[in-house]
């Protein structure tokens, strides 16, 4: 009797235990994920400085522009959470899009090998920021999904773990706005 | 049967395929030593030979293929495109970076290989390089960069090293038995000779159909996977669609490597039907694009 119940009990700590280092290893996995978003948005921060220097020694009047591709990056290097992050990387978005639309302006800014070497890179990081995020939102659904998962979700809430942000563009955003409406 | 168990059943198969290879070598090597009249030493080579070429295959499979085939290491500023749609394709995959190779050939074609993902290799043709865009080369990456994540490259990388091995010895027992002389054949008994003679004849082909039943399916999973990495199955089936109808022959591929590429390497070469179903290392590519397509 005795040894059927320290079984019982030997077996529920088994578990307890491995449904515990189970929980960390995915939240240092949705870390690990993140900081790869991380990575590659401040990559592409990067860039922008040489990108509107480029643009500004062959279009000097666009003023505005420059200040607000400025500031877009500021923003984005600033913000802490994945929601703002996700709303600073769509005004960065934008606003680089105006600059490369206005750059086509300008035969030969388009020609000069600086600048298509800066529109390869840019291009090249938004592939990797949308594979990065990808990855991330994935982990981030494993995660969440597993947290509020009976049994786990005992430990887990005694683990005090809330579920992650997703990180969404600005467009999916907007349609789950729409949706909700 | 889920990614998971895919993964799980690859590993038990690499295993069992290498467990089963050497004892198979030395089975033939001793009715190989035995026919020829060389006794049990030449067993004993054999067997250190077998054991030393499994234990070698599984650390250095991706050297030796990227040797066989000739391939050079890519730069991230000549081969822009290919350099950053395989890092990008890792990011998704959440896996290191592989190697990137290139083989300088105009037939397009790809293939991956390696140990684990931390040793992995992705080795494409300037063919494929120069055919397809950015899009299409991402989709055949993350095919490749699947048979990674898969654990595919580990069990294919170990078989073609050892089926190599079985065709050396085969080859190894004929050129012997042709420099023979009379005198030392009639000590040979009939018997023995008869099975090792029916040995050398199938053991090539045992060791073809193993290398085909492990090639087929996986494809199929690998597209899948690849799709569910870009989110774009059409890049893919337009990158198939392409390669396929090149006619261009890869020469840099041997019948020891062909199982690895994406399509198969020599393209049409027609049995009879059933007789080439067997014997085909690919699914055939119309039914990959139709699936990819339906996705």
């Amino acid at each position: 009797m005795l040894i059927g119940l320290l079984l019982v009990l030997g077996l529920i700590v088994l578990y307890i235990w491995s449904v515990y280092n189970n929980l960390i290893a995915l939240k240092v996995r949705v870390k690990e994920a993140w900081s790869q978003i991380d990575v590659q948005l401040n990559r592409r921060a990067d860039l922008i400085p040489n990108l509107v220097k480029t643009v500004k020694s062959y279009a000097k009047h666009e003023k505005e522009l420059f200040e607000n591709v400025t500031k877009a990056r500021s923003s984005l290097l600033s913000a802490a959470t994945p929601v703002e992050k996700a709303k600073a990387e769509g005004e960065l978005q934008k606003v680089l899009k105006s600059l490369f639309a206005v750059a086509e302006n300008y035969p030969q800014l388009r020609a000069s090998e600086t600048y298509l070497q800066l529109q390869k890179e840019l291009s090249d990081t938004e592939d990797k920021v949308s594979f990065a995020r990808q990855f991330y939102n994935q982990i981030v659904s494993d995660f969440n999904a597993k947290i509020q998962m009976f049994p786990q979700m005992i430990i887990a809430q005694q683990m005090k773990l809330t579920p992650a942000e997703f990180f969404k563009t600005v467009e999916e955003s907007r349609k789950k706005v729409t949706v909700d409406l | 049967m889920s990614i998971y168990e895919h993964i799980q059943g690859n590993k038990i198969k690499t295993v069992f395929i290498m467990v089963f290879f050497t004892l198979f070598t030395t089975m033939l090597a001793y009715l190989l030593g035995k026919s020829l009249g060389y006794g049990t030493s030449w067993v004993g080579i054999a067997l250190v030979f077998t054991g030393v070429t499994s234990i070698a295959s599984y650390y250095y499979s991706d050297k030796i293929v990227l040797s066989i085939s000739g391939a050079r290491e890519a730069d991230r500023s000549k081969d822009f495109d290919l350099y950053t749609v395989t890092e990008n394709i890792a990011i998704a995959a959440g896996l290191p970076k592989p190697k990137v190779y290139l083989i300088d050939d105009s037939a397009p074609n790809a293939f991956a290989t390696g140990r684990d993902p931390f040793h992995a290799v992705v080795c494409v043709t300037t063919g494929l390089v120069k055919k397809l865009n950015r899009r299409e080369l991402e989709g055949v990456i993350s095919h490749e960069i699947s048979h990674i994540a898969n654990f595919d490259i580990r069990l294919m990388a170990i078989v073609t090293v050892l089926v190599g091995m079985i065709a050396l010895l085969s080859d190894w027992f004929t050129r012997s038995l042709w420099w023979k002389r009379d005198t030392d054949r009639e000590r040979i008994s009939a018997a023995v000779m008869i099975i090792s003679l029916i040995l050398v004849f199938i053991s090539p082909l045992i060791a073809t159909l193993i290398q085909l039943a492990v090639s087929r399916r996986r494809e199929f999973l690998a597209d899948a996977s690849g799709a569910l990495l870009t989110r774009n199955p059409q890049s893919l089936a337009s990158a198939l669609d392409k390669i396929s109808k090149d006619r261009e022959v890869l020469e840099a591929a041997t019948n020891a490597t062909a199982h690895l590429y994406i399509i198969n390497p020599f393209k049409e070469k027609k049995f009879s039907a059933w007789f080439a179903s067997l014997f085909n290392t690919h699914p055939p590519i119309e039914e990959r694009i139709r699936i990819l397509k339906e996705m």
